[in-house]
Order: structure tokens, then sequence, then C-alpha cells
């Protein structure tokens, strides 16, 4: 039975193939739904694959062919059937199809359309390689898939140049962490002598009996490789600019996959992690930052993509702050749900825009929820979620992040709890000036303004659905012990994947501090509720920002105008350098020598036939004499 | 070692070596083709004597056969090069051997 | 004794007679020299016991060789000579060479007597009978000898077909 899971990623590769090849002439909602069909069979193996894994994990590798044999160094590519990858497979293939389905009629009009389908199709077919693989190398092949696919869908309407600098701007960054996890490998191979989880991870932990300095410093570099996926400090820059591309883009790969890869990664990592104090460390602090960079830069947005942008880069920060402290499965809890919440508000987003016809800044939007009804409640179901009220599915992931923040590390406590606030803060403020409120926009957009097909609103519903039950997946333990169920189940799923804490929490400390996370977010909507909707405030236009605090926030902390100075202008110089000075000189000059000292030798060397007997006698004798002077 | 009185193969060498030079001198000096089929005409000779020394030497007639056999081949060259030579002045009205440059870049 | 003066007067004969048709501007002058010169050596051939060849040489070269060389410089009517000379740099390039030349030979062959080279066992004095020549010609050296013949048939015909004159159309 396991051995389905070879189908899974053969079924969009086929799609993709298949549309890429024989899609001329197809109308678009045969390809449309040739490629969401492909990602649904995708999603029923998936399904009979994690079954197996449901009593009791056993993890299983599925050979899929012999890819590299170079004298002792022999790497299989194949799939690694555990716990953790087949729940990742249910929520990609399953978040994937919703989105498949939602593109056909959010892309409708684009004469791209098929490269669109076909596109995602690849790129959901690489990200089943990345979290299938059952070996770094086989993960990495997929890493780069997805940088590669997130690359062409990103700058999908490669028209306009700003696109293109975008898709570039998130393939470059992505290749500085790539980087990081390329010197990880190789030190790990160096130290360990194999890539595969199997070895390293589950029988014998080679992975823990590396000597310290080694295991710190591969984690460290292996986490530098997620930084860049995962749009961590540094390497973040890319997320926002991402939003270039088409919104189901968006929600796909920048909201419930690609960026999860990292999580996934270190997930899977989880001994190494959990045996480097310092790793762990640099992992939690780098979350930390990144969140609450995301979250204060998400207060002073006004493009509605760009808040969410920000929002997804706070939330895996938060990710990120757990798997530092050790709760892994934790992280991959907020994972699943982040992706159907966040995944929900992209499209629900994506939905506001198709019927602004375009618009996206939200100073020209309001009152929307009379036009777009089904649009307005599913988004708000995601906004509820996402500020962690319960009972919806955000509210008990990033409990269970503050619980465990709580008993590690009380800084990190605090600092979630803020982060939460600004979270909740940020996301009604989004809601109330999109869908409350007077209309801002044009009388034109007045006109245009209607609730988006079928095709976009079912996936929304199920998404919304999604929301408010999937949460009870992972029910904090001391409560699914009172209750006695298998309510705590997502962290006995993953508990032969990865490490887990030893987490010892009293039912009252657990109570309380559900209590007290409520209290911070509802006490953040209502801030949110008093100053947009009560007092009907507005966002600020441009010229009208003075506070200083908020120029900063506004432009992203200036991290790309940083990153200008010190990365881009000596590159710059450097290129330049190499270009005007060495090339031509050195280089052409070498060749162009090496041309005319052919020909002048020539030349030179054509003077000897002279055509006199007298020469050609002349040097014989002198032959003859050098022959005998010589031998 | 001695041919014969006081004389030892040494004399013969030096005397072959002293036409030989000559010989080669005398291509290069001259320009006629006739002064320079002599001359090689001359160099055979100069090897010939050499030869026969050596064959005194060792007293074997292995070396005098092969000077049979050179004269043999110094014959017919000699045929050959006089008629390339009335060849070559039929076509140039002169033996200068300095009228055949044409062969050159 | 009487063949140390012979030999050195013989050597200096030919050597001589060398110079002198190196240097005649006759070229008739300078068959003669070199028929001369051809004598020389033929007398050193006798010096050295090589009877035979002494004879042979003398019909060849002298006989024959020298004979077609009189023969050609008589068709080309070549006796009054007005040769240009080379030029100095040629002259001296020419001299050049073969003084080198000859040095480095004679350098090369000086220290031979040095060499304690043992007479051979059984010195008959009589190799180059013509008896014993001709008993090794034809016993060890009797293909060169055939091959010999193969090869004056090519020179004649070579040298008859060169020198006919080109039928003018």
């Amino acid at each position: 039975m396991e051995k389905l899971v070879t189908l899974i990623p053969l079924f969009p590769l086929a799609g993709f193939l298949y549309i890429t090849f024989f899609g001329k002439g197809f109308s678009k909602n045969f390809i449309g739904t040739l490629g969401s069909g492909a990602i649904l069979l995708s999603f029923i193996t998936s399904v009979l694959v994690f079954s197996t894994q449901m009593h009791g994990a056993h993890p299983t590798i599925v050979k899929v062919f012999d890819w590299i044999t170079a004298g002792s160094l022999n790497i299989d590519f194949s799939f690694l059937v555990d716990p953790l990858s087949s729940i990742y497979l249910l929520f990609i293939t399953g978040v994937g199809f919703l989105i498949h389905v939602y593109s056909i009629g959010y892309m409708h009009e684009d004469e791209g359309f098929n490269r669109f389908i076909a596109y995602l199709n690849l790129f959901v077919f690489f990200m089943l390689i990345l979290i299938l693989g059952d070996s770094y190398v086989t993960m990495f092949v997929g890493w780069e898939g997805v940088g590669v696919c997130s690359f062409m869908l990103i700058g999908f309407w490669y028209k306009d140049m700003k696109n293109n600098d975008a898709a570039k701007k998130a393939f470059i960054v992505n290749r500085i962490g790539d980087l990081g996890l390329i010197l990880g490998m190789c030190l790990l191979f160096a130290y360990t002598g194999t890539l595969k989880f199997d070895d390293l991870f589950v029988s014998g932990s080679d992975a823990a009996s590396l000597p310290g300095g080694v295991a710190t410093t591969v984690a460290i570099l292996l986490f530098i490789g997620a930084m860049g996926k995962s749009a961590q400090i540094p390497l973040h820059t890319w997320l926002p600019d991402a939003m270039a591309g088409p919104t189901p883009v968006s929600a796909l790969i920048h909201a419930a996959t690609m960026v999860t890869a990292g999580i996934y990664m270190v997930a899977r990592s989880s001994e190494l992690f959990a045996s480097s104090e310092m790793a762990s460390q640099v992992v939690v602090w780098a979350g930390i930052l990144t969140s609450l960079m995301g979250a204060t830069i998400a207060l002073t947005q006004n493009d509605i993509k760009k808040v969410l942008a920000y929002s997804t880069v706070s939330q895996l920060g938060l990710m990120f702050v757990a798997l530092g402290l050790g709760a892994y499965s934790t992280a991959v809890f907020h994972v699943i749900t982040h992706a159907f919440f966040k995944a929900l508000l992209f499209l629900g987003s994506g939905s506001v825009i198709h019927g602004m016809g375009g618009e996206q800044d939200i100073r020209r939007m309001g009152g929307l929820k009379k036009w777009m009804p089904v649009t307005h409640l599913t988004f708000l179901i995601g906004t509820i979620a996402i500020s962690g009220v319960f009972p919806f599915a955000g509210f008990f992931s990033k409990d269970q992040i503050i619980a465990v923040a709580f008993e590690e590390n009380k800084v990190m406590f605090i600092l979630s709890m803020v982060v939460s606030a600004c979270t909740a803060f940020y996301m009604f403020r989004l809601y109330f000036l999109t869908f409350h409120g007077k209309f801002r926009g044009t009388h034109e957009q007045e006109h245009h303004l209607h609730e988006s097909p079928k095709v976009m609103t079912i996936p929304l519903v199920v998404l919304a659905a999604l929301s408010v039950v999937g949460g009870f997946i992972g029910l904090p333990h001391a409560v699914g012990e009172q209750m006695g169920m298998h309510w705590h189940w997502l962290d006995h799923f993953l508990e032969d994947a990865v490490v887990m804490p030893s987490m010892h929490m009293s039912l009252t400390t657990e109570i309380i501090l559900m209590i007290t996370a409520t209290i911070v977010a509802i006490g953040s909507i209502y801030f949110a509720w008093n100053k947009y909707k009560k007092n009907e405030e507005l966002a600020l236009e441009d010229d009208e920002i003075e506070s200083s605090a908020h120029l900063l926030l506004l432009n992203k902390y200036w991290f790309d105008e940083l990153y200008e100075k010190i990365i881009r202008k000596p590159v710059d110089k450097l290129s330049s350098f190499f270009g005007k000075t060495i090339e031509p000189k050195i280089i052409d000059g070498l060749v162009e020598s090496s041309g005319s000292l052919t020909q002048d030798s020539a030349g030179k060397l054509r003077l000897l036939q002279s055509g006199s007997i007298f020469t050609y006698l002349l040097v014989f004798v002198i032959g003859l004499i050098a022959l005998l002077l010589f031998i | 070692m001695t041919l014969f009185h006081n004389i030892t193969i040494n004399h013969y060498l030096i005397l072959g070596s002293v036409l030989f030079a000559m010989g080669a001198f005398g291509i290069l000096f001259r320009r006629n083709a006739i002064i320079m089929l002599m001359c090689i005409e001359l160099m055979l000779n100069a090897v010939n004597i050499t030869l026969v020394a050596f064959s005194k030497m060792w007293n074997q007639t292995d070396a005098q056969v092969f000077v049979f056999f050179i004269m043999v081949v110094a014959a017919a060259e000699v045929a050959v090069g006089l008629a390339i030579l009335m060849m070559l002045y039929r076509n140039h009205h002169t033996t200068d051997t300095t009228v055949l440059n044409k062969l050159k870049f | 004794m009487l063949s140390e003066y012979i030999f050195w007067f013989l050597s200096f004969v030919a050597v001589f007679s060398a110079a002198g048709m190196i240097f005649s501007k006759n070229p008739v002058y300078s068959v003669l020299s070199l028929i001369v010169t051809f004598f020389a050596v033929a007398g050193h051939y006798f010096l050295l016991g090589a009877q035979f060849l002494a004879a042979v040489h003398i019909i060849v070269y002298a006989g024959a060789i020298m004979v077609l060389f009189l023969y050609v410089i008589m068709m080309l009517n070549l006796n009054k000579l007005d040769e240009e000379k080379r030029s100095l740099i040629s002259k001296a390039m020419s001299v050049a060479a073969g003084g080198i030349l000859m040095l480095v030979i004679v350098a090369a062959v000086r220290r031979t007597d040095e060499l304690n080279l043992v007479q051979a066992a059984g010195y008959t004095g009589d190799i180059g009978v013509t008896k014993n020549l001709g008993i090794v010609l034809y016993r060890e050296f009797l293909l060169p000898f055939e091959l010999a013949s193969v090869l004056f048939l090519g020179a004649m015909v070579g040298s008859v077909y060169l020198s006919k004159k080109e039928l003018t159309q």
C-alpha cells in the first residue's frame, strides 16, 4: 500500500507534461479540470498512504530508482513514508487541489491560463518530491525545483519588468540560503558518510554521534537554508515582493507550501537541532525577531496582499520559535492550521481584488460586505482563526506555541504574546477597512463590484470550514488527557518522526494560558474595532504620515535599502570592473594575441623559403656539422 | 694502428676528411652546376679512401665491396645528373644554379 | 720507408689538384684537375693493397665519368666561363662552413691511434686481390650485385629520356 506513494508525485508531473505538450487547442475549463484532477488523484492516493501510518507509525522507504552510484557513494531516489511526510502530503495535495480549482476562476481571462495550470502542477510535483524524499539529496531536488517554480510563477506576468525583478529577487535570495543548505549537507556527509534520514535519525542515531561543534555548525547551516526558503531575517526580503505574482500563487506557494519547506526540513532534522543547544537558540531568536518584525510592519501596510505577506513572515517566525524551543510537532501543527487559514485569506483577498477589478489598496476599498457576502464571511472566519480566538484552528496551534514558550523561555513567551496581539490587530484592521464602512473607490469600480463565481467561492468555503475545525487535531496535552479521548492526536501521530519535548504542564496552567491568550486577542480586536469601525478612522494616505515610527514600519525597516547599499552596489562595481577592465583587456587580449602571434610567426617563417640553392646547401652543411658535434 | 711503415689509420682518416671538407666547400663556393657535380664526386672519393683504409686495418673485404658499390652508384648518379643539367641548360641557356629560384614564397 | 714518402706525395697531389678543381675558372681545367685527383686516389688504393679497386677506379672514374663530363662541357660550349662570382657574404659563409666541417671531422678522428687495436690474426695482406674480392662479391653480396645492374638500367633509361629533345608541335 505504501508503494502507492510513487504515484503521488507522478499525477501532477503527468498533468504538467500533458498540458505543456498537448494542451493547445483545449478549452480553458478542460485544462483547468485536468490540472485540478491530477492533484485530486494525488490527494486521494495521499489519503490511502496516510492511512497506513494511522495505526502506529512504521516508516517505510519506497525506492524509485538507483540514482547516483559513484564509487562508494550510493544514493537512491527513494521516498520515505512516515508520519511527518504523510501528514504534509495530505495538506499539500488537499490545499493544492482547492487552489487549483480556485485558479480556474481567477485566471479565467488570462491568456497564459494553460501555462499557469501547468506551472502549478509542476510546483506541486516538486513540493511532493521535497517532502517525500528519504535523504537530504532527494529533498534538495525538490527544494531547488520549488524555487524554480516559484520564480516562474512570481514572474508569471512577465511583460511587466517589476514582476521579473521580484521573481529574480525571490530566486536569488533563496539561492543564498541554499548555499548554507549545501554546505550543511556536505559537512554532514563528511562526518557521517550518509545523507539518508533513515540512517541519520532513526536507526542508530548517527546524528547524535556527531561531535558537538559539528552538530551545531551543520544545524546552523541547514537553518540558513531554511531561512532562505521560509523567509526569516535576514533573507526575508523576497516574500513581500513575491506578491507580484497572481494571488493563487501567493496562496499556494507563499502561504501553504513552499515557505513551510523550511519548517519541514528542520522538523525532519529534529534530532540534530535537539542535540545542539546553540543552534536551537539561533533558530528561536531568528524566529522571534522575524515574527516581531513582520507583525509590526504589517500594522502599517496598505496593500491587501502585502499585509498578508508580512503576516505570513510573522507566523513563520512563530513556527521557528516553536522549533527552536524543541516543540517540533507543535510547529508542524501550526504549519497545518496556518496553511488552512492563510490560504483562505489569500484566496479571499484574491476574490476581493478580482471583484475590485485589480485594485489592491485597502484605502480604496470599504463596505465590500454588501457586494461580496461569501467572500466577506469566509474572510472573517479566516481573520478570527489567525487571531487565535477559541475554538478556531489558529487558537489551538498558537496556544500550544505560547505554552511551550511559557515553559521554556519566559522572554519568548512575552514576545510571542506581543506578536499575537499585533496579529489580531492588523488582521482586523485589514478586515474592517476592506469590508466595512463607506466605499472609497471610484465609480467604475463600484459598478464592477460583484461576488466571485462559485468555482472561486467554494474553495473559500471549504477552507473556512477547515479553519474552524482544523484545530481539534492537536488539543493540548492536559486538556486532552482530561477528556480521555484521542484528542492529542497530532502529537502522538508524530512522536516517532520528530523529537518530542518533555512537557509537564498542569491543567490549571494550561487553562490560564488559554484564557490569557484569548483575552489578549480579544483586546486587540477591540482596539481595532474601536479605531476603524466605531470611530471610522481611515488608513493614512502617503502624504499624511508624520510619525517617524510609522515611516520606519511602512518602509519595512529599510531592509531593502540596506541590502542595496551593502551588497548590491559593491557587487555591481565588481562586475563592471570585470566586464570593462578584465574581460576586454586581459581575456580578449590573450585570445587575440595568440592569433596575431601565429600570424606574425607564419609571416616571418615563410621568408625561409628563399628559393636559392646556396641557402639550402649551406643549411645542409651546417646541419651536418651540428650532427657531428652533438652526436 | 699502423697500416704500413709509420702510416697509421689516422693519416688516412684525416686525408679523407680534408678531401670531404674541400668538396663541401666547393659546392658552396661555385655556382656552375658542372663544377658542383664534380665536387660531389670528390666527396664520394674521400669516403672511398676512408673505407679502403679501414678495409686494410681490419683485414676484411667488406669495405672494399662497399666501395665497389659506391662507385656503381656514383656512375649512375653522374649519368642522370648530367642529363638533368642538360635540361637546365636547355631551359635557361646557362649553367648557373642561381637561376633556379622559383620555388620561393 | 718508400711507401711513406709515396703516401705523402700522393696526398699532397690529391689535395692540391682538388683545390685546383675548385678554384679553376675554366671548366675544362677543372675536369683535368679532377682527373689528376683521381689518379692520386688510385695510387692510394694501390698503397693500401686494393688492386682491383684501383684499376676499377681509374677505368670508371677517370675513364668514363670524366669523359662524360667533358662531353657535356663540349656540347654546352662552356670552355670560356663568364660566371658571376658569389656575393662576399656567400663566399665567407661557405668558407666558414667548409672550414668548420673540416675541423669538426678532424677533431673527431684525431685520437683513433690511441685505441689499442690489434692486428687481426691471419693477416695475409692480399685482401684486395681480385680473386678474393670476387669470391666475396659473388658469395655474400650477390643480390646487391644483381641489383646494381637494375640500377644501371634505370639510370640509362632515365638519362636517355631526360635528355631527349622536346618535339616541337
